[in-house]
């Protein structure tokens, strides 16, 4: 068993195993630090920022920085939750977001991160983007809601390795782009398993919809990020 | 078309992704949803993949395009040398708009960033061409020989100097060689140092060029013997030398002056590098607005695998090294390290996480060094003159000389080779330049710095730049400047991650609040915020860098900004009411009335 890493997160001593990210290592210390585009078993790509935290006074995004022995780590300074808070605000203003006529509300993970940080009104301007919704056999592609996590990339994929979802264009103009052929041979676990994966509302599975009613829905009970916090 | 027999010859080979969308391009005019399924079969990839890599890159198409491409270049330099009248021209002699196809399907008009021609501005490539220097009168005569089907590399009736005008080149591109030095364009002879690099050992080598203390040319300023260690010590079946010519820094141009005429240099230190690292391949990843040089770089490598001088056994001493070349398709970030690699095997453009790092875990996943041109052109001097001759020259900390690409108002733009520690000041004369207002330091990623900066030195303690000098005068409006760098980043962010993608389009927003004149003092304070915020928490350099138009403009000249705001208001929304019906007041003949003279 090789020696543990010390480093400390707010003052806290803290320990981990070698290998492990900055997120990983918190967690395993009971300590949450806010994620969205990182799901476990997938292999990070650090695309949201919003895990960002600072080292020795250096950022770093958590998810996908090893530990290194020796770090002291802020977490929850005033100046990493505000830039945290913009990051979010940010997706919301370059999105169109009405949680109101969401199927995820509730269980929206970006939704889950405003309510945490208390966000009511954004400090940027909307951007109102034109954006178009996609239909396939199985799912609705709802490109106002995407926030680019790449979850969906990165999880679904054929047996032999095609992606099924990929990244089009760039700069502002980026979308997440279905492969027709290949979605269109889409399992219903698939087309669900895809619909789970996303944090927010874009990739929702057809013909089913509002099976847990708004209120009783996973952030509404408790808000993101308590089930690691529970465990201090 | 047979697709098939297309793809045969490139063997299944994904790296060469890029170079195979490019040929099905030229023959096709455009990626053709045929050509994109083809490709998807043949390498075992989703449509999307494909179509993932295509959006990505400038110069690569799904989208028919005319028989002629214009790509007009939209730098900063370009606007200030008359872009706008040239772009107008275009577009009346073309007869459509840009992002258009003329109708006839003769003529497209696109735009580009920065294509590395910024002292001979305003620039256009038309089907891989470079036209240089541009005015209406000029683009006028193009559209006509258009009009008779000329090919396009007929067009060019000049050709620029040296080897400009060899058969291979044939580029109207002017060098400019404004000031030679001793180190790049000092005296070589082509062959010397890769022979005397191989009478040592690789652990030498690395040490000569750390005592020389050299420091990466490119931008960044890491120490290129101790990147050469790193690489060297890790394990794996193959290493790799990558040279970064994909100077893509808008301003910068000196790369392509030392691709032009010290090639030989170039490659002899992407050798010299082979040999300290242990690698046998070497990669030179030219950028595509560059294209125009290839042929002449191939044939300048096939020369140098005459001389014993790359290939097998290179001087006799059983070394092995060789060098091929992949292109890019047009993307600024390309240029950083981790993002050329991914290119390079065929893919977007992203930048990768760190760790590991390029040298760790760079192409195909082992241990790559990626030096700039300049980089590699030094080390092969240093290898021929010794390490304390380099260090005789510049500073303590900045060793050696630094190439610039200077352009902008001033009597002569182009390269200068210069010693490290020289003044603006004193390059301000060296150029020619009076009157100055700023001077844009190290590109739009770097400094922008007004007279009260002129005293301070060009070296990697001071004022770092990776080559880029933009000066602007007295009669220019530094908005305009700051606008146009703001655009630069949001069109070449590569989309990732979200303070870049989004951030800057806020930024911009705030920015073209202030500068319409409805900004508070709040809103400077804003924007000071917003800029610190992308820059922290950013993925790669490229959004490190991208608030620094601003946030160098806020500082060093604050004065134009604080003009332009409003000192008592604390609120001015970003909506103005009265503008905005100022039309329809006109129309009706009614006058608007302000709120509170209701109340
Ligand atoms: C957005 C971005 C663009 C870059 N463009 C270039 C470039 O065009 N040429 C270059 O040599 N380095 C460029 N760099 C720096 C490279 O990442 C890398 O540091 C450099 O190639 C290393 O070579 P050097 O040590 O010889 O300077 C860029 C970096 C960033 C973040
Ligand atoms: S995706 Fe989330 S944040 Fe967006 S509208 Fe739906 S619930 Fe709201
Ligand atoms: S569709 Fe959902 S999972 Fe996919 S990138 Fe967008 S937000 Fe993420
Ligand atoms: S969770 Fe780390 S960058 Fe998104
Ligand atoms: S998209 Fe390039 S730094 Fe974020």
């Amino acid at each position: 068993m090789p020696d543990k890493i010390k480093f400390t997160i707010d003052g806290k001593d803290c320990q981990a195993d070698p290998g492990m990210t900055i997120y990983e290592a918190a967690k395993a210390s009971g300590i949450y630090i806010p994620v969205l585009c990182h799901f476990e078993g997938l292999k990070p790509v650090g695309s949201c920022r919003i895990c960002s935290v600072r080292v020795n006074g250096r950022w770093m995004a958590s998810c996908t920085q090893p530990v290194t022995p020796g770090m002291v780590i802020e977490n929850t300074s005033p100046e990493v939750e505000e830039y945290r808070r913009a990051i979010i605000e940010m997706l919301f203003v370059e999105g169109n977001h009405f949680c109101p006529a969401c199927e995820k509300s509730g269980n929206c993970e970006l939704q889950a991160l405003a309510y945490r940080y208390q966000i009511m009104v954004p400090q940027f301007p909307y951007l109102f983007p034109k954006k178009d919704i996609e239909a396939f056999p199985k799912f609705l592609l709802e490109h106002n809601r995407c926030v680019q996590c790449q979850r969906c990339i990165r999880a679904i994929q054929t047996p032999d390795g095609k992606k099924i979802f990929a990244m089009k264009n760039r700069s502002g103009r980026v979308r997440i782009n279905v492969d027709k052929k290949l979605a269109a041979s889409l399992s219903d676990e698939e087309a669900q398993k895809a619909m789970d994966i996303c944090p927010v509302g874009a990739i929702l599975k057809k013909e089913v919809g509002f099976r847990v009613p708004i209120g009783q829905r996973k952030y509404d009970k408790k808000p993101i990020g308590s089930e690691i916090e529970e465990k201090r | 078309m047979n697709y098939k027999k297309i793809l045969q010859k490139y063997r299944k080979d994904r790296t060469r992704l890029i170079e195979i969308l490019k040929e099905l391009q030229s023959r096709e005019g455009h990626i053709s949803e045929k050509a994109i399924i083809s490709v998807a079969d043949e390498f075992g990839l989703s449509r999307a993949e494909v179509e993932g890599v295509i959006s990505f890159y400038h110069f690569l198409s799904d989208r028919p395009l005319g028989k002629y491409v214009v790509y007009l270049n939209n730098s900063i330099t370009a606007e200030m040398a008359g872009r706008e009248m040239v772009a107008r021209a275009w577009e009346r002699e073309a007869g459509c708009h840009f992002d258009q196809t003329s109708e006839d399907g003769l003529v497209t008009l696109l735009e580009t960033s920065c294509i590395g021609m910024n002292d001979q501005e305003p620039a256009a490539i038309i089907n891989g061409v470079v036209f240089t220097s541009l005015n209406p009168e000029k683009v006028k005569k193009l559209v006509g020989w258009m009009r008779e089907g000329r090919a396009v590399q007929d067009m060019v009736e000049e050709t620029g100097e040296g080897a400009n005008g060899h058969e291979l080149v044939r580029a109207m591109v002017r060098n400019n060689i404004q000031k030679t030095g001793p180190v790049v364009f000092g005296e070589y002879v082509p062959g010397q140092a890769i022979g005397k690099a191989l009478e040592t050992t690789p652990e030498c080598i690395i040490d000569e060029v750390k005592k020389a203390n050299l420091l990466g040319r490119g931008g960044a300023g890491f120490p290129t013997g101790l990147k050469w260690e790193f690489c060297r010590k890790e394990k794996g079946e193959q290493h790799f030398v990558i040279c970064n010519a994909d100077e893509g820094e808008p301003g910068t141009f000196k790369d392509r002056v030392i691709l032009t005429e010290r090639p030989e240099m170039v490659f002899e230190g992407m050798a010299i590098a082979g040999y300290a690292v242990g690698a046998r391949l070497g990669i030179l990843y030219l950028r595509h607005e560059y294209t125009y040089l290839r042929r002449y770089l191939e044939h300048v490598l096939q020369k140098m695998r005459e001389q014993g001088w790359l290939g097998q056994n290179i001087a006799g001493r059983g070394f092995d090294f060789d060098i091929e070349i992949k292109m890019g398709a047009g993307a600024y970030v390309c240029g950083e390290e981790s993002a050329l690699i991914e290119s390079a095997e065929g893919k977007r453009g992203e930048p990768r996480d760190r760790p590991p790092f390029p040298v760790q875990k760079g192409y195909l996943n082992l241990p790559s060094t990626v030096n700039n041109v300049e980089t590699l052109a030094t080390a092969t001097q240093i290898i021929t003159r010794g390490a304390s001759w380099f260090r005789s020259m510049g500073t303590p900390v900045s060793a050696g000389t630094k190439l610039l690409s200077v352009s902008g108002d001033c009597e002569r733009p182009g390269i200068y080779e210069v010693e490290y520690g020289l003044t603006v000041k004193e390059l301000l004369e060296m150029v020619g330049a009076e009157d100055t207002l700023a001077v844009q330091v190290g590109g739009p990623s770097g400094n922008c710095i007004s007279e009260a900066g002129f005293g301070r030195k060009i070296c990697f303690s001071d004022l770092p730049t990776g080559g880029s000098i933009i000066i602007f005068n007295r009669s220019r409006d530094l908005f305009a400047v700051v606008r146009n760098f703001l655009d630069f980043f949001i069109e070449e962010s590569c989309g990732w991650c979200v303070p870049c993608r989004a951030g800057n389009v806020l930024l911009k927003k705030k920015f073209e609040k202030i500068a319409s004149g409805l900004g508070t003092v709040q809103d400077l304070k804003e924007i000071e915020a917003w800029g610190k915020i992308i820059k922290s928490t950013s993925r790669c350099g490229l959004g490190q860098t991208s608030p620094n138009p601003v946030l160098t403009t806020l500082s060093n000249f604050r004065e134009v900004y604080q003009s332009r705001v409003s000192k008592e208001a604390d609120f001015i929304p970003e909506f103005d009411l009265n503008r905005a019906v100022a039309e329809a007041c006109a129309i009706t003949g009614r006058k608007f009335q302000e709120e509170q003279e209701h109340a």
